[in-house]
């Protein structure tokens, strides 16, 4: 005879499930529905009715050079701030792996910038960044005109990757470091004694083995960098000067809130989901083959 | 301390007739006030609130803020939505069209008129009940905070140049500007080109010169209008503006920046701004100490007609879906703001104007406008009131309007910035404009502004 331990009906198995399948529902099936029937209808923001369109809401959307400008403007905000954050806690958590002097000082000070909420972030760097009061007030007066994220587009756009950079570089370290501390120290000593360098033994043993981290950073940084770059933008910059940061994840916010066109946003954040899940689907089926799982 | 409150209560409802409409032993009937005014505003709100409910025991307002006008509506929207809507709520002068077309409001003369409160619509000051009243005329929401732009100037920099006087046209202003840049001021002028400034730059400056800003009576007489900026004198502004920007007469300040323009201008960097009578108090308070300053009407181009400045600010709404009981304490809670009294309390500690002829001359015989820190502030009601508003002098009144002040903050900054040419930027500012008022048309199909 067989046995095995099963619960004697399925019903039971089911009502085990059923707080999670509810919680589910309610945060994530039931909005995100309502989102895509939004996204089909225009609502009356007060809500005295609605009247479906079908796919115009989308139709208008795309057909918009702003809002092309606007997806083009998060993929450059994306791809920059990734690449920095990433970079920068790289190069840190090697240097702090190698038991610099000062090295326990880092790592306690680098986990700060993560802890720190957007918005207040946002305000501290929109004074560092400001062309007239704060540091690049010095640079200005040294070359006039140099920095003016009030006009300039590109001055602005770098304001908040900075900041955002800013940000995840803590959080990338802690992850980077956890990485670099989990490589055995045998390995490393064995490569030293057979004389490779820093460099060498960086590039051919401590690199590959961290590649699952670096794969992993990679797939939340781009995400982050689409959604929890709100904060930053709205206070920094509000979208400008002449929408030169009007990332798609603000364009919903103005758009929906202020503008109280709530299925042009809704579309816009369904778009939006699916933009995502095509560059996280990307990632998987290309840059995960060159990844080793240990 | 509620027991001796309605012991209190007891006690005078039986020294009264028995005849009252509100039972005698019932607990004061509550209803809710949102408003989006936040600091100093707010406090001074909350003050009349309890005032309010100091004067009389019948009714308790619960006075909330919440933060702006943006989060204001949005709340209130979301409220609705759920039926748990605040029985008044402030919605700031451009979000007039959406309420009216919400179907979500108690029309506050109806109110007023059922609870038998006499109100006399002809007291308010032409330019601010036509901005808030129906085509027909009817006030479907009672005027509140009300403001009005002037031209803000630094006597002392200007006294440098040989002038005594504020410049009256533009013409004189380009003038002056160019002998303060020569008599060495760094910032003779400082503007700022964000949403916000539609509201000085690109409204006030086409009411003042008789310029429409959108087809069909700026909206007022039907939603199929649409933007006409980029045809008016409006052109012709925005290309002065810019030149003097690249003279370097004009000099853009923001908070994103270091400095505001209001904070430039108290601290002497910048000798002329154009913002609301609202900010007299800030620049009195917050001044360099002895600087000699004043403010005068917007100026107009030369061989102008001047015609009234239009009034920003906010309207109480009453919503819909709410009690009698809560009706009658709203209605009682207007009546109370409307008061000459209130309106001098509230001129006094903001720097708002009174709405009312009444509250006007109340104030003026109180002798309020000859004291030292709020001498001036009668400028803005002879702006307000330079004309009998016109069908275009009247006020704006298109569907989502703050989109389309954001939608010019974008196109000032990209022809700021040389990215495009004025008129290119105005174009793009009506076509993406236009698409705004189509988009909400679209959105209540079959229904029209009363």
């Amino acid at each position: 005879m067989e046995k095995r331990v099963t619960f004697s009906r399925w019903t039971i198995g089911i009502l085990f499930a059923v707080p999670q399948l509810l919680l589910i529902f309610t945060f994530f099936y039931w909005p995100a529905g309502q989102a895509v029937y939004w996204s089909l209808t225009l609502q009356q923001p007060w809500g005295g009715g609605n009247i479906w369109v079908g796919l115009d809401n989308f139709r208008s959307i795309l057909s918009n050079a702003d809002y092309w400008h606007s997806i083009t403007a998060s993929l450059v905000f994306a791809g920059i701030s990734t690449g920095l954050a990433m970079f920068i806690a790289l190069v840190l958590a090697a240097l702090t792996d190698r038991q610099l002097a000062g090295s326990w000082l880092y790592r306690v000070v680098l986990i700060w910038p993560y802890g720190i909420a957007a918005p207040a972030l946002a305000l501290a760097f929109r004074f560092i960044l400001a062309p007239e009061a704060g540091f690049m007030a010095v640079v200005n007066q040294v070359w006039p005109g140099f920095w003016d994220p009030g006009l300039d587009g590109t001055d602005a756009m770098t304001s908040i990757i900075i900041a955002f950079s800013w940000k995840y570089v803590g959080y990338n370290f802690i992850f980077f470091l956890a990485a670099f501390q989990a490589i055995p120290r045998s390995l490393i000593e064995a490569a030293a004694m057979d004389g490779s360098g820093v460099i060498r033994r960086f590039w051919d043993i401590q690199f590959p083995l961290i590649t699952p981290t670096i794969f992993f950073l990679l797939v939340i940084n781009i995400t982050e960098s689409f959604q929890d770059s709100f904060g930053i933008v709205d206070i920094m910059t509000a979208g400008g000067p002449a929408n030169a940061t009007n990332l798609m994840v603000y364009k919903i916010y103005s758009d929906g809130f202020k503008g109280l066109d709530y299925s042009g946003a809704a579309a816009q954040s369904i778009i939006l989901m699916i933009l995502i899940v095509a560059l996280t689907v990307v990632q998987f089926r290309f840059i995960e083959r060159r990844v080793h799982y240990r | 301390m509620t027991i001796i409150k309605r012991g209190l209560t007891a006690l005078a409802a039986g020294a009264l007739s028995t005849a009252l409409a509100v039972p005698a032993f019932a607990e004061p009937v509550k209803f809710d006030f949102w408003f989006g005014l936040s600091g100093d505003l707010a406090r001074v709100v909350d003050t009349m609130c309890k005032n309010f409910n100091e004067s009389q025991k019948d009714y308790e307002v619960v006075c909330t803020s919440q933060g702006n006008y943006d989060a204001t509506l949005q709340n209130t929207i979301a409220a609705f939505r759920a039926g748990k809507q605040p029985t008044v709520v402030q919605v700031y002068d451009v979000g007039t069209a959406t309420m009216m077309l919400s179907g979500a409001y108690k029309p506050a003369d109806k109110l007023m008129e059922e609870n038998g409160y006499k109100i006399d619509y002809a007291d308010y000051f032409p330019g601010i009940a036509r901005y808030y009243a129906t085509s027909k005329g009817e006030m479907l929401s009672f005027p509140f905070n009300s403001s009005t732009p002037l031209m803000y100037w630094n006597k002392d920099a200007f006294a440098k140049i040989g002038k005594t006087e504020a410049p009256k046209t533009w013409e004189d202003v380009g003038a002056d500007l160019k002998a303060l840049k020569d008599a060495g001021y760094e910032c003779p002028m400082a503007i700022n080109i964000s949403a916000n400034e539609s509201w000085q730059l690109m409204e006030q400056f086409s009411a003042l010169h008789n310029q429409p800003i959108a087809t069909k009576n700026n909206g007022y007489d039907g939603l199929d209008a649409r933007l006409e900026v980029n045809k008016t004198k409006f052109v012709q502004y925005v290309t002065d503006l810019k030149k003097w920007y690249d003279d370097g007469l004009v000099k853009i300040k923001s908070k994103d920046l270091g400095q505001d323009m209001v904070q430039a201008f108290a601290t002497g960097t910048c000798q002329v701004i154009l913002t609301s009578v609202g900010d007299h108090g800030t620049v009195g308070r917050t001044q360099k100490e002895g600087m000699n300053w004043d403010v005068a009407e917007l100026p107009v181009y030369a061989g102008t007609t001047r015609m009234n400045s239009l009034v920003g600010g906010a309207s109480l709404w009453v919503l819909s879906g709410k009690s009698d009981a809560e009706y009658k304490g709203a209605a009682a809670f207007l009546n109370f703001i409307h008061d000459p009294k209130t309106a001098l309390f509230w001129s006094t500690n903001t720097g708002y104007i009174p709405v009312t002829k009444s509250g006007f001359d109340y104030m003026k015989s109180q002798g309020f406008y000859d004291k030292a820190p709020y001498k001036g502030r009668e400028v803005a009601i002879a702006s307000l009131t330079a004309s009998e508003p016109n069908e275009i002098t009247r006020g704006v009144r298109l569907g989502n309007f703050t989109q389309i002040r954001a939608e010019f903050g974008t196109q000032m900054q990209a022809i700021f910035a040389n990215k495009v040419s004025v008129q290119e930027g105005l174009d793009t500012l009506v076509k993406n404009g236009d698409a705004i008022l189509d988009r909400f048309q679209q959105t209540y199909p079959g229904k029209t502004l009363p």
